[in-house]
């Protein structure tokens, strides 16, 4: 006997009201990730979710860096000299987003932006991750520059004293040990990255809890789908949880002793 | 060779230098001492426009590093910096460490950094530490490290920002010794210290800072034998 009869069976076993607990149990698995081979919208969702969430990254590093950059640049101006007025505005620029973005609620933001911003857009998922990406930058761009101030200024004299121009000195010296420094925090973001994507779904991006709820609709059956989501947003996790102590692991080669 | 004209240097409200003039020339070796927030770091910080200086100018071989359209990088070059706290690259090896700059300044190809480093490496006797990383050094082989560093670069004049002052007392001699080796080769050096014993045997000029001045300067043994002025008696005699 298989499973498809099993369920046709124990279904009609619960409409009559003899079904056991754990026959009822049965019937609500097999609805939320057998019937009609519901599992692979989960598997697309799952899709959905890590493509937006790269791209967000993307999008999130990119303006992160370039925030970060520009703010240390600004900060870092040498006292006494006049100060660039251009780097002032652009900076004046980088502050107002960095306020504004940590200011007011994801959930605002994806709203604004899918039924304001681009309310004539059909393509919800992109704006979604362009939404996550603006969001984002300005997290990531904080994480940099904490890590960028926090690092000994003699490294950078040091740089500067052999002769090496500014930018070969951060590329050499002062990122990579940036770098190192930040790294469990930019985990940590791209970890809330990962799961806000599922908040793109109330603008209609096609994500995996967009899928899992479109499945509630269907089944009139809420618990097997969201924890299905959620198990696979743990497992999601925990995979990228362990890449990033194997990369931390890496990047301390030069601390042993 | 160095030529400072009138350098002041404020932080703030706080005047560190207070018009200072002075000539340093080639060959010499040049001891910079002084109690503590005298001046004496930040002025030879100012030599290469570490701190930039709020009044005044400096020359280095015929071209004014003060002004601003000065190629700054270009004078790094032709000094080497040692710090207080080493300041070695802990994210690269030793090798990399030495042979970073003088690779991507294009004054010498991989090959010939290589090369160099591996001499400077056997001279200060730390050959075998070169694929090693900064941590897992002594302090005074970091320092050792930071003094070939910045000899890799083949400078014309070497400043040393009390070199020793971090170290642990039974590797100060080791380190004073490559300044000696250094010394005797000939090379330019303006050295910050608080050794007493390294500046009345290695210097050729003595001077003496306090409160943002050059108050008594002359040859080691007669400015340690008879010192004029009288803060300079009193700072000899609480560190003698």
């Amino acid at each position: 006997m298989d499973l498809a009869q099993t369920y046709e069976l124990w279904r009609q076993l619960m409409l009559d009201g003899e079904a056991q607990w754990w026959q009822t149990l049965f019937v609500r698995f097999y609805q939320a990730f057998l019937e009609n081979d519901r599992w692979q919208q989960y598997l697309e969702g799952v899709g959905v979710t890590l493509l937006v969430t790269a791209m967000a990254l993307a999008i999130g590093v990119a303006l992160g860096v370039l925030v970060a950059v520009i703010r240390t640049a600004h900060d870092q101006q040498r006292p006494g000299r006049p100060r660039n007025p251009l780097l002032g505005l652009v900076n004046a620029v980088c502050q107002v987003y960095v306020t504004v973005i940590r200011g007011t609620p994801m959930m605002v933001q994806i709203l604004i932006m899918g039924m304001v911003i681009f309310k004539s857009s059909r393509n919800f998922t992109v704006v979604g991750a362009l939404t996550l990406g603006i969001n984002s930058g300005a997290y990531v761009a904080e994480i940099i520059r904490g890590g960028l101030m926090s690092l000994d200024v003699g490294q950078s004299e040091a740089g500067r004293s052999l002769g090496l121009n500014y930018l070969d000195t951060m590329r050499f010296i002062v990122v990579p040990q940036a770098f190192k420094a930040i790294l469990p925090s930019l985990g940590n973001e791209f970890i809330v990255l990962l799961k806000d994507t599922s908040m793109i779904s109330i603008i209609g991006g096609q994500e995996m809890v967009y899928f899992a709820r479109n499945i509630v609709n269907r089944t009139f059956d809420a618990m097997f789908p969201l924890l299905g989501a959620a198990v696979i947003y743990l497992i999601l996790v925990l995979i990228f949880s362990w890449l990033q102590g194997k990369l931390e692991r890496r990047l301390r080669q030069s601390d042993r002793r | 060779m160095i030529d400072v004209k009138h350098l002041s240097k404020s932080f703030g409200d706080n005047l560190v230098l207070d018009d200072i003039s002075e000539h340093i020339y080639p060959g010499e070796k040049v001891v910079i001492i002084g109690p503590s927030g005298s001046g004496k770091s930040t002025f030879l910080r100012c030599l290469n426009l570490l701190e930039t200086p709020t009044k005044g100018s400096i020359t280095f071989q015929g071209q004014e590093i003060t002004d601003p359209r000065c190629d700054i990088d270009k004078i790094r070059q032709q000094m080497g910096m040692v710090f207080q706290h080493f300041n070695l690259f802990p994210n690269m090896t030793i090798r990399r460490n030495i042979t970073l700059a003088p690779v991507r300044t294009k004054l010498m190809s991989q090959g010939e950094a290589d090369d160099t480093a591996t001499a400077l490496l056997k001279r200060v006797g730390l050959l075998e530490k070169a694929d090693a990383y900064p941590a897992q050094l002594s302090g005074g082989q970091k320092q050792r490290i930071a003094i070939v560093r910045a000899l890799a670069m083949k400078p014309k004049v070497m400043l040393f920002d009390e070199p020793t002052s971090a170290l642990d007392p039974e590797m100060v001699g080791e380190v004073l010794e490559v300044m000696k080796e250094l010394a005797d080769e000939g090379m330019t050096m303006v050295v910050v210290t608080h050794e007493m014993g390294f500046a009345r045997e290695v210097g050729t000029r003595v001077l003496f800072m306090d409160g943002g001045h050059i108050l008594e300067q002359n040859e080691p043994h007669a400015f340690f034998a008879n010192p004029r002025e009288p803060r300079t008696i009193e700072f000899l005699s609480k560190v003698l």
